[in-house]
């Protein structure tokens, strides 16, 4: 990262991105914790450098596909924090009525198409999308989210070769969290640099620290830029780690701590602060005045969805019905 | 316009591909938004010629031939569906959509449930389906049974080009996503079709032949198939009522259960394999809901639970043929 090149703005932006997803996980573990939140829990801790700087640098019309590790996407491209919790706890005004909870949170009118419950699934999902856009002559560019786990799914490369033989405005970040559920990139795949398999589909591919928002956020924007001038796909890799295991319910054991306390060591949130007080884009007290303010939303957010009313019965057998 | 008995009016006869191919170049005439993809559809028009002239008159934009890689281009699909497109996603055999069923059963399927009716997938997936002449086991399936199960999605079986073109224009007209399935013995097949512009609505069957004594109830090539074994048997006196309900899903019940109650018989015929397939629903569907109107079992008559063989005569013993029809008419009538 650079100095003078970054705004107030939009240092402080990254920062709150990155703190509201940081925020919202924690407190969301806790009520998971008091079953409150049920079913399928995957966190994006220690990846929000990645959801934050990709999402700043996109804009109105833009759309993503998410994860099964999606509620960071979903914060970043503007999501509503009340209907997020909302949709976590399974309430009639979530983001999905309630049908789809945490691997299925969706906010299609901001652009974001949805979380997904496949892995993989969601890549030919934003394909579609930069297609649909290329034929109506749109400016619009299409990131998908994936995960090196997502990398070694068939979709991956068959989407990979779509994208670049029709040309479309597509960026495929992978979030190289280095595991698939458990199984380490190492025993997946012989090869774990997976930026290196954009070449053979002609593709503009690159390496990137995904712990570092700056960078995500300058290499997001370039990629852009290709994709806008017609010249994409665009395959960026991101490195970075999981804070947890694979969901609320595993504790990671297979992580080696030593390499845990190496990413943590390098917090994306930390790093951006540390940036912001250095630099002098922000004094400690504007930070904690920006943090208070970020908690009071979550608050009202959970106070939200516990006052939130399930959803109508009547309502899901009538739909039933249509099916 | 209109809920859609056959129309007949300033008719010409056409063939099954024909009406396709007017279909699809109508609807992308009137909304830029329907735009085709699939393998060799484009400057070949298809293997079965149904999107021939359509590269020529809407460009390569908006008809593409796509890599042989049915997963992708078929989420493709719903991908531009939920963006707000009206995609024509064309799988070449309905074998090949055991590529595509995560996209299929998966996303398109429950994105509008998933999205709690915030997303729809307005797709129309065509593809063909069942035995031809020596095509073996993978390239004859009839697939139709899987569709049906998944909840959300609308399955189409036409068995007419009168059908096959006002049920393909509902299709792409409607939010979907649409499971289309031809019949590749049905393509050369002609039929009167009128010059008007009309729909078919999703959801409404058809009597194809009036009749009293038995209700035999077909789809796709069946529907013809049980057609000339209903002539056969007239010779006999067993006047046969031949329902084509078209659609699968969306059903129309009424009509099926209408023409039950009439000829208190029932016969299902079935070119998928039997086990599990779509005629033991309805049979169960009839059972429930009119059981007291049945003078006698219904009967079904389906394909074996076999793969496909190739070689033409073992192949002819494995969907249900003409005399096998006209046999279980026979005895569902009590004429045995």
């Amino acid at each position: 990262m650079t100095g003078a090149a970054y705004s107030r703005e939009l240092v402080l932006g990254f920062y709150r991105t990155m703190f509201t997803i940081r925020t919202f996980e924690t407190r969301c573990i806790g009520l998971y914790r008091q079953g409150l939140i049920r079913g399928y829990f995957h966190p994006y801790l220690g990846q929000e450098a990645i959801a934050a700087g990709v999402c700043a640098a996109l804009r109105e019309g833009d759309y993503i596909t998410s994860t099964h590790r999606g509620h960071g996407h979903c914060i970043a491209r503007g999501g509503d924090l009340k209907r997020m919790v909302a949709e976590l706890f399974g309430r009639a005004t979530g983001y999905c009525a309630g049908r789809g909870g945490s691997m299925h949170i969706a906010h299609i009118t901001a652009g974001n198409l949805g979380a997904n419950g496949i892995v993989g699934g969601g890549i030919p999902l934003g394909v579609g999308a930069a297609l649909g856009a290329k034929i109506r002559g749109a400016d619009s560019v299409t990131v998908v989210f994936c995960s090196d786990g997502a990398s070694n799914n068939g979709v991956f490369a068959e989407s990979l070769n779509l994208a670049a033989a029709w040309d479309l405005p597509l960026i495929l970040m992978i979030e190289n969290n280095q595991y698939a559920v458990s199984t380490p990139i190492e025993q997946a795949a012989r090869e774990p640099d997976l930026y290196k398999r954009g070449a053979g589909y002609g593709v503009d591919s690159r390496l990137i620290d995904g712990n570092d928002v700056f960078e995500v956020h300058r290499c997001t924007l370039e990629a852009i830029e290709t994709c806008r001038a017609g010249r994409g796909p665009v395959l960026i890799e991101a490195k970075t780690y999981r804070h947890l295991g694979h969901h609320v319910n595993d504790p990671g054991h297979y992580m080696p701590q030593e390499r845990l306390n190496y990413y943590k060591a390098r917090d994306p949130l930390t790093t951006c602060k540390t940036f912001l007080l250095k630099e002098g884009l922000a004094a400690e007290e504007d930070v904690q005045a920006l943090e208070a303010e970020v908690q009071r939303e979550i608050e009202e957010a959970v106070e939200f969805a516990r006052a939130s009313p399930q959803p109508s019965v009547e309502e899901f057998l009538a739909e039933v019905e249509t099916y | 316009m209109g809920a859609g008995a056959t129309v007949q009016e300033n008719a010409r006869v056409i063939k099954y591909r024909e009406a396709l191919n007017e279909a699809l170049r109508e609807e992308m005439r009137r909304d830029p938004t329907v735009f085709l993809m699939g393998e060799g559809i484009a400057e070949r028009g298809g293997s079965y010629k149904v999107t021939a002239g359509l590269l020529e008159e809407f460009g390569p934009e908006r008809v593409r031939d796509t890599p042989i890689a049915e997963a992708s281009f078929v989420g493709a699909g719903v991908g531009a569906a939920i963006t707000g497109m009206r995609p024509v996603v064309e799988i070449l055999f309905v074998d090949f959509a055991l590529l595509a069923l995560d996209q299929i059963g998966n996303q398109a399927a429950k994105y509008r449930f998933m999205t709690g009716g915030a997303g729809r997938v307005p797709m129309v997936l065509r593809t063909q389906g069942g035995v031809g002449n020596g095509l073996a086991a993978q390239h004859s399936q009839s697939l139709e049974a899987l569709f049906y199960h998944i909840p959300g999605l609308k399955l189409v079986m036409p068995s007419t080009p009168c059908d096959a073109k006002g049920l393909l224009k509902s299709a792409i007209r409607d939010d979907g996503p649409v499971i289309f399935i031809e019949h590749k013995l049905l393509y050369m097949a002609e039929g009167a079709v009128t010059e008007e512009d009309y729909l078919i609505d999703l959801g409404v069957g058809d009597v194809k032949r009036v009749g009293n004594d038995v209700t035999l109830i077909a789809w796709s090539n069946m529907v013809p198939r049980s057609l000339a074994a209903a002539e056969a048997v007239a010779a006999e006196g067993i006047d046969v009522e031949v329902v084509d309900p078209r659609t699968l899903v969306p059903l129309d019940k009424e009509l099926i259960l209408e023409s039950v109650r009439k000829t208190e018989h029932v016969l299902v015929v079935q070119e998928a394999p039997r086990r599990g397939g779509v005629a033991s629903d309805i049979a169960s569907i009839i059972q429930e809901e009119a059981f007291d109107y049945l003078d006698a079992p219904i009967q079904i008559v389906a394909g074996k639970n076999t793969p496909i063989p190739f070689n033409l005569e073992l192949e002819s013993l494995c969907v249900p043929r003409e005399e096998d029809i006209v046999q279980a008419i026979r005895r569902v009538a009590g004429r045995v």
